[in-house]
């Protein structure tokens, strides 16, 4: 896959189907915390594996992440990505909990994990939903897998299926954030990264496979 | 007057030369494993940080080199040799090689790449005959390594466990 081969119009049906699942994930967002929701225009980056992790603040940066498997015809991942700040406020108005922590040795800390899957499942479902609709392609998350870790050692795990074939990744990037609180409430990050050999059956469905 | 000491950096499926009093560091390694070749007498070191285990699992028509475990530590080693240390002088400390999710019923292999990428480090190392003096792998952490070619200190540090020196 050489991906200096994508055409322009290539790259904004890309855009456009981070818009369509951003849009989405926005909504149900929105219904979880129940406050308005707004979205970043998501944005297509070609980058080399360490700009990767400059998209999310440095490898070395802690970040709260849960991982999907794409199953079905366009296999990939989907990265969702809270700030430790983000996550928790995200779970405390999840649970109307104020005491609630992920980060606690206590008991609540397995009410807090659960229901960061929980609004996870709830995201990435209506996000891939969104984008199985417009495509019309096949494509199923898997159970949330949540790690709170440095930001390289997570981001490697969706890097792998690319690096066989190439130093590049495409991704999707969407941000969604919490209106009200300028910057401080509940800002997520989403990133799609497709596998190689699903661009090709995305194209096809979208009737562009030979705008290249 | 001391020269100042700077950090050499390392990305990813990158490698990088050192020697004192400069420290080399790199950052977020998860699967991927940090493999430090060093000597003390001459105070060098060279460190890769590896992705794949095996440059046959490569499917691009120009190879990254550093990106693999086996073509990384050959590079690393020829390029320790040109500063005109012997093979037999040379040492080994490496890092990494963690599973960070616990996918069980995947069919990806990639998800237990750790493993595998600790196992080509080792078994590249033993063909060398470079003994590996300290390492801290596995487990489902990330670490930032830091290598001191000075007084052959790695430094691990994690999120969850703090600092320790290998």
């Amino acid at each position: 896959m050489n991906y200096e081969q994508l055409s322009l119009i290539q790259l904004d049906a890309l855009k456009e189907i981070g818009n369509i699942g951003a849009g989405n994930a926005a909504t149900s967002m929105s219904k979880l915390i129940q406050k308005k929701v707004d979205m970043v225009v998501p944005s297509i980056d070609i980058v080399a594996f360490d700009e990767v992790m400059d998209l999310v603040g440095g490898a070395d940066n802690l970040i709260v992440s849960i991982l999907f498997e794409i199953q079905g015809d366009a296999p990939g991942m989907v990265y969702l990505l809270f700030s430790a700040e983000e996550a928790e406020s995200l779970v405390k108005q999840m649970t109307r909990n104020n005491a609630i922590s992920l980060f606690s040795a206590e008991k609540d800390n397995e009410i807090a994990f659960s229901a960061l899957g929980e609004a996870g499942n709830i995201l990435a479902g209506s996000y891939l939903s969104a984008l199985s609709d417009f495509t019309n392609i096949n494509m199923q998350p898997s159970v949330p897998h949540i790690s709170i870790d440095m930001a390289g050692a997570i981001l490697t795990v969706g890097l792998l299926q690319v690096s066989e074939v190439t130093d590049y990744a495409i991704i999707i990037n969407t941000k969604i954030n919490d209106e009200a609180a300028n910057h401080q409430g509940v800002n997520g990050q989403l990133l799609l990264l497709p596998s190689p050999e699903s661009f090709a059956n995305i194209f096809e469905a979208l009737g562009i496979q030979d705008y290249a | 007057m001391h020269k100042e000491k700077t950090i050499v950096k390392v990305g990813i499926a990158d490698l990088n030369m050192v020697s004192a009093p400069d420290v080399i560091r790199t950052s977020g390694l998860g699967s991927c494993v940090g493999v430090v070749i060093y000597n003390l007498n001459k105070q060098i070191a060279g460190m890769a940080h590896v992705m794949l285990p095996d440059s046959s699992l490569g499917k691009q028509a120009t190879l990254n080199e550093y990106k693999y475990a086996d073509t990384a530590i050959d590079i690393l080693v020829d390029k320790l040799c040109q500063q005109g240390i012997r093979k037999s002088q040379l040492q080994a400390k490496l890092a990494g090689g963690a599973q960070m999710f616990q996918i069980n019923n995947s069919s990806n292999d990639l998800m237990r790449i750790g493993k595998r990428n600790i196992e080509a480090v080792l078994s590249k190392l033993n063909e060398h005959n470079i003994p590996v003096i300290s390492s801290d792998v596995g487990g489902n952490f990330g670490r930032t390594i830091e290598f001191d070619p000075q007084n052959g200190q790695l430094k691990i540090r994690t999120i969850t466990k703090g600092e320790e020196i290998i």
